[in-house]
């Protein structure tokens, strides 16, 4: 038996020091909470689910408390170099895990009024967290594979959810057969840089892409297919048909899901496949990114001023947003990739506060998803006015709010490489887009209401989305900080 | 080098030979009674000749799924298996790890009922 | 240290906020209690940093506290500067702040009588007042500590924000809506050449931090630049100038002045609070500030000089002929304030800044005692029904007195010391314009004795001229309002003592420059032989005589023989209509800007409104995006095929623009 564990404890000790596998200590952690989450949930009556809640939340709180306890301000790699811990990745990821815990709490009593407070949901949802946390630390293009694959299985589940509305199945449906499309195709393009490259690991095919004298044209071929991925999964003009039925189309609180958190774990993606494996032909990508960019912003405000749903019109301005986190990366500087990263996580912030207002608004059998159910809300209930005016300005980008510096910080880097039609065109689309989201401060602040009940939130929802919201005002007073960790994490 | 391929060359011609041998004793010795029954083609539990847009039922799709599933897992042991001894306790451990989540998907298929055809 | 400086602006902001957002659950007590104590926190640490500083020399502090953003260099930053000039500021600011806020709890008490019964704004008007006043004087400390020009804009801006909000308080009444508006509009106008000062600032020296700009100041010296073609401005004249316009709008000097005392529909305590210690002060503090960049361009003293001028004389003039108790000491404000520009423009920035500690002692003394009369008088401000008020008021009329006699510069009190250095140094002046300036004080001198004991005489001698009833009702104020009064009268008295350090010693070295030729506090230096002497100095001086004949004329005419009053009004009828219209600024204003705006806004809203921009763009691209919209929406079919073909065809149009393009 002593010569047994002797051997137990060789393997394991030489392996978990020659993997790395301490590294992936939040990600274990959450799959093993994942799980247990699972088969607990199984065994729980109904009215004894809020346990799964329960333990969904804590799982976030203590895969944040591993990130930044493991989080040492240094580059590793783990797992044989398919894996990688580096300060982009901590910083994503503890912002992935807060933005989620937001909107855990947000659904909850969502989910209880409509009598779909199912453990399904949390364990979704915490599959979903664990595919954003491999799709950010992934360092070969397998591992980024399987967490974008997780990932959308979550959400197309998700989506699915309210199994009896037919919108929302259609939704799902439509989801899952454009996301299969993109990510065969991004697969496609994955394996043509294998094919020329020989290697799947982003650092190997950096450096062979470094090391070529010649560009082949069959690289520029793979890159399209690439982007396409990397833009279905963000949702830019063109390949961004499907965010306004999904948005519409789900419930609210996976639309909140879908809407925040997956967005700083797709720019992580953007940042390991194109900055860093393929930033040898920066100058190919950054055209591309430019196009899609100028559709975004274009597309997304312009049609958003047309909608009466405000989740359809929030999915637009996610659309014209992902046209300014593009601009970000295209500038292929540190500064551009830093305010690009400030940009998705300001941007995850904002979104979960916009869903939240609309789930606060709403109660049983009433879904507040359309302009008319924000009229008059100063009347109703000043404090969620102002929350959601400072939400409304944050995405606008009236300062002193933090959608203001966000734009400003993007801008910046854009005019930093000299590509001042760029920000120009970013600007003239901001000035139309400011349009739609000031018509919701004014029928809050300027029309009658049309719905005299008194809103029904529990304290926690209350005090989360107020947190939330001065949130936003506060980033935008105090940038600094946050500024100097996106620095950071992008080694400045 | 084509000589490598001749083996595969018999193969194939008495794999020929014996099918023929088979059709053709089966046809010479067996007795023929045909009825309508034994003239339609097989088709497991369907009617042949309709519309092919009909309503299956879902659980067809669910088992359909849930057998894939362990298909590929028994397809993943055979590699395994092989490579047992170079890859060693580690390996086995990692192949644990991969079972026991399986299990848990199929301790969740099992107490949601979807095991069960009624 | 850091902590202490941040925590005296901080103090009064959470105190602000707990009574501003919980003011309803805090209720009237708690929102008194919670504003007064970070008042009063910011006044004791405030002490502790005078001790640091002054007494104990520590040396000056300069440091950035937050870094808001780096922008091509420029750092935006949250900083403190705490010299010898902030200290005194700060204690300033905030000891007369505490004595507003204590002073508050009695003005506002029945607050609740000057709201109509069904106005929303009047529930919890008392605790919001409390949180404006906290705000206001948090915003007055970011102003005076700040180390760069961004804070500074900040807090002028956030201080011009918060008296809209206060002068306008009672936002029931036509009158103080008209009244907030043109102090707002007006210091608008000001803040513009502020904000052109600041920019030209930020364009020529490429930093907001004040050291940075002061070292780099001498080397612009002689720079010119060409703003219009073939006119070449020394470029420390057009910074200096537009920077003084901020500090004309904030200042309230001619022609800027027009709001001040129409800011009289405030609630009294605010009035004490705008413009004895905090928000007029900020102009003469800014520009004593900037002294190294006042000091290069003698064009811009001889401007400040001019403009402070006219204000002390002219402004002086008119509190003559006001009958409301408040526009009078709102007036002699005024006057005060173009002493202390005039001092400005004469480079006795420290004879302006102490002038400036001084009357924000004594007139924030007049304000709280008007106020306290208007308290007794159940709110009628006319000073033609008072009178005789010394018998029932005992303490606010003795306060009353000691405030007047520091106002007009009685030797032995504060006012005479700061006031007659102030004469002295314009006496001393090489400047152009300074012979005016010094005719000009002289005359003011008696003006200012002239229309204070006017006022005096009126609401606390001669004969009672209220109603019986509410003769019946007069009585001393509580004690909430008095002890402010008491508090405010001993340095109204006493702080003059401090002349030597502040304008002959050390006090300010290194904080003001002042170049040798312009230093004239350094030639009257010479001749000090201490403050005794300089008090005793006075009966040799004609301003003593000027002060005294002043005294005796309002006595003869308001005392002794009150028919002459009305003869000379009638004889002199021309005069008196020019003074009562207030020299026909405001109908002046009225008809050529506000005319003249609306005229120019009309033709614009005509032409470029609804031609071009309604016609043109807005319905014009109203039309392009609807009928994008609609052309987009037709795209977005929910065909699940038709999304799949887009995508397809936006990886074509991918692979050939990176085939055909590259």
């Amino acid at each position: 038996m002593a010569f047994v564990s002797q051997a137990v404890d060789r393997v394991f000790k030489m392996n978990v020091e020659m993997m790395g596998l301490q590294l992936l200590l939040p990600e274990i952690f959450v799959l093993t909470m994942a799980c247990i989450v699972l088969v607990l949930d199984l065994f729980l009556h109904d009215r004894n689910r809020v346990v799964t809640y329960g333990l969904s939340q804590l799982t976030l709180f203590g895969a944040l408390a591993l990130v930044i306890a493991l989080a040492d301000g240094d580059s590793h790699t783990a797992m044989f170099g398919t894996y990688v811990a580096d300060p982009m990745a901590s910083l994503a990821k503890a912002f992935v895990m807060l933005v989620v815990f937001a909107v855990f709490l947000y659904s909850k009593d969502y989910l209880r009024q409509r009598d779909l407070f199912k453990g399904e949901y949390y364990v979704l949802g915490l599959f979903g967290v664990l595919g954003m946390m491999v799709m950010i630390s992934a360092h070969s293009y397998l591992t980024l594979y399987l967490g974008l694959e997780l990932l959308s299985l979550s959400l197309y589940a998700m989506v699915a959810f309210h199994r009896d509305s037919g919108v929302a199945s259609e939704a799902a449906m439509k989801y899952f057969v454009l996301g299969a499309l993109a990510s065969g195709m991004l697969l496609y393009g994955m394996s043509l840089i294998y094919g020329i490259t020989g290697s799947l690991n982003i650092a190997e095919v950096a450096a062979s892409i470094g090391a070529m004298a010649e560009l082949e044209l069959a690289l520029i071929f793979a890159l399209s297919f690439v982007v396409l991925g990397l833009a279905f999964k963000l949702g830019a003009v063109p390949f961004h048909m499907w965010i306004p039925d999904v948005y519409h189309g789900a419930p609210t609180c996976v639309t909140l899901f879908i809407g925040s958190a997956p967005k700083i774990a797709a720019f992580a993606m953007a940042m390991r496949l194109l900055a860093e494996s393929l930033g040898g032909v920066q100058a190919d990508w950054g055209g591309m990114l430019a196009i899609l960019a100028v559709l975004s912003l274009a597309v997304g405000n312009v049609i958003a001023i047309a909608q009466a749903n405000l989740k359809r019109m929030l999915a637009y301005s996610t659309i014209s947003h992902v046209g300014f986190l593009l601009l970000g990366i295209l500038s292929g500087t540190v500064e551009g990739y830093a305010s690009a990263l400030f940009y998705a996580i300001t941007y995850a912030i904002m979104a979960a506060a916009a869903f939240g207002m609309i789930i606060l608004l709403s109660r049983t059998g009433f879904e507040a998803d359309t302009l008319e159910d924000f009229k008059g809300l100063n009347a109703r209930s000043p404090w969620h006015a102002f929350l959601m005016l400072l939400v409304m300005f944050s995405m606008a980008g009236v300062p002193p709010t933090v959608g203001f510096y966000a734009k400003l910080a993007v801008i910046q880097a854009v005019v930093g490489v000299d590509l001042l039609w760029l920000a120009l065109v970013a600007v003239f689309f901001s000035i139309i887009g400011a349009f739609y989201y000031l018509r919701v401060v004014k029928l809050m602040y300027f029309d009658e209401p049309l719905d005299s009940q008194p809103l029904e939130y529990g304290t926690d929802m209350h005090v989360a989305i107020s947190v939330n919201g001065l949130a936003i005002l506060l980033l935008g007073l105090f940038p600094g900080a946050l500024m100097s960790a996106c620095m950071a994490a992008m080694g400045l | 080098m084509l000589e490598n391929y001749l083996p595969i060359l018999v193969f194939i011609g008495i794999g020929v030979v014996i099918g023929a041998i088979a059709i053709a004793v089966g046809f010479l010795l067996g007795p023929h009674k045909p009825d309508s029954e034994k003239n339609s083609p097989y088709e497991c539990g369907f009617e042949a000749f309709e519309d092919s847009r009909m309503k299956f039922d879902v659980r067809y799709y669910l088992v359909a799924i849930l057998f894939i599933i362990f298909d590929l897992e028994i397809a993943f042991l055979f590699p395994w298996a092989i490579v047992l001894e170079d890859i060693g306790l580690f390996g086995f451990l990692a192949m644990v790890l991969f079972l026991g989540i399986l299990v848990i998907g199929f301790i969740y298929e099992w107490k949601k009922g979807a095991l069960e055809w009624e | 240290m850091e902590l202490v400086y941040l925590a005296i602006p901080l103090a009064p902001l959470i105190g602000a906020i707990l009574a501003g957002l919980f003011g309803g659950r805090l209720g009237r007590a708690g929102a008194h209690s919670v504003t007064i104590a970070g008042v009063g926190i910011a006044f004791l640490l405030s002490l502790f940093v005078f001790k640091h500083h002054v007494i104990d020399g520590a040396a000056v502090f300069n440091g950035s506290v937050y870094t808001w953003m780096v922008s091509d260099g420029i750092r935006f930053e949250i900083g403190f500067l705490v010299d010898n000039l902030t200290v005194l500021m700060i204690n300033v600011v905030t000891f007369v702040s505490l004595m507003v806020h204590i002073y508050t709890i009695g003005y506002m008490a029945d607050d609740a009588h000057n709201w109509p019964q069904e106005s929303l704004a009047g529930r919890n008007s008392y605790q919001r007042f409390f949180s404006y006043i906290a705000l206001f004087t948090f915003a007055m400390l970011m102003l005076v500590m700040s180390n760069n020009f961004l804070q500074l804009f900040f807090g002028w801006e956030a201080v011009g924000l918060v008296s809209y909000l206060l002068i306008g308080f009672w936002s029931t009444r036509p009158t103080a809506i008209f009244a907030n508006l043109k102090a707002f509009l007006v210091n608008r106008v000001g803040d513009f050449g502020f904000l052109l000062g600041i920019a030209a600032v930020l364009m020529y020296f490429n930093s907001l931090d004040y050291w940075d700009v002061f070292a780099a100041a001498p080397a612009m010296a002689d720079v010119s630049i060409e703003i219009f073609d073939g006119h070449a401005w020394s470029l420390m004249s057009v910074i200096c100038i537009l920077l003084f316009i901020g500090a004309m709008g904030k200042s309230a000097q001619v022609p800027l002045h027009v709001w001040l005392p129409d800011s009289m529909e405030g609630p009294t305590p605010i009035s004490a609070l705008i413009h004895a210690a905090t928000m007029v002060t900020a102009g003469i503090f800014m520009v004593a500030r900037m002294s190294p960049l006042f000091e290069l361009s003698e064009t811009a003293l001889s401007f400040v000089l001019v403009i402070g001028a006219i204000t002390a004389f002219f402004m002086g003039l008119l509190g003559l002929v006001q009958n409301d108790i408040k526009r009078v000491v709102a007036y002699s404000t005024l006057s005060q304030l173009g002493y202390m520009t005039v001092a400005l423009g004469a480079s006795a920035y420290a004879a302006s800044i102490f002038h400036l500690m001084t009357h924000a002692f004594f007139k924030a003394l007049l304000f709280l005692a008007a106020g306290s009369v208007i308290i007794a008088m159940h709110h009628d401000q006319d000073m033609r029904n008072m009178g005789g008020l010394r018998k029932y008021m005992p303490i606010t009329w003795i306060t009353s007195l000691i405030g007047s006699l520091a106002l007009i510069g009685t030797p032995f009190f504060s006012g005479y010391f700061s006031k007659d250095s102030i004469i002295e140094a314009v006496h001393l002046s090489q400047i152009p314009g300074s012979g005016f300036a010094y005719a000009a004080v002289l005359a003011g001198v008696f003006i200012t004795a002239l229309y204070s004991f006017r006022m005096y005489f009126l609401v606390f001698h001669g004969k009672p001229r209220m109603d019986e009833h509410t003769r019946e009702h007069l009585h001393e104020t509580p004690w909430v309002v008095t002890l402010p009064l008491v508090l405010l009268a001993i340095p109204s008295i006493f702080a003059g003592y401090w002349m030597e350090p502040i304008l002959f010693g050390e006090y300010f070295d290194g904080v003001i420059q002042v170049a040798p030729a312009h230093d004239g506090l350094a030639q009257l230096g010479g001749h000090f032989h201490g403050t005794v002497a300089f008090a005793l100095h006075a009966f040799v001086n004609p301003a003593f005589y000027l002060a005294v004949a002043g005294v005796l004329t309002a006595w003869y005419i308001y005392m002794v023989n009150p028919g002459l009053a009305d003869r000379a009004q009638r004889s002199f009828s021309g005069v008196h209509r020019l003074l009562v219209n207030k020299y026909y600024a405001d109908d002046f204003n009225q008809a050529v800007f506000a005319g003249g705006a609306r005229g120019i806004g009309y033709a614009l809203w005509n032409l470029g409104d609804r031609v071009i921009i309604d016609g043109l763009i807005v319905n014009g691209s109203a039309r392009v995006v609807s009928w994008v919209a609609a052309f987009t929406r037709h795209v977005q079919t929910g065909y699940l095929y038709h999304y799949a073909f887009a995508m397809i065809l936006g990886l074509l149009a991918l692979i050939s623009w990176t085939v055909f393009m590259r």
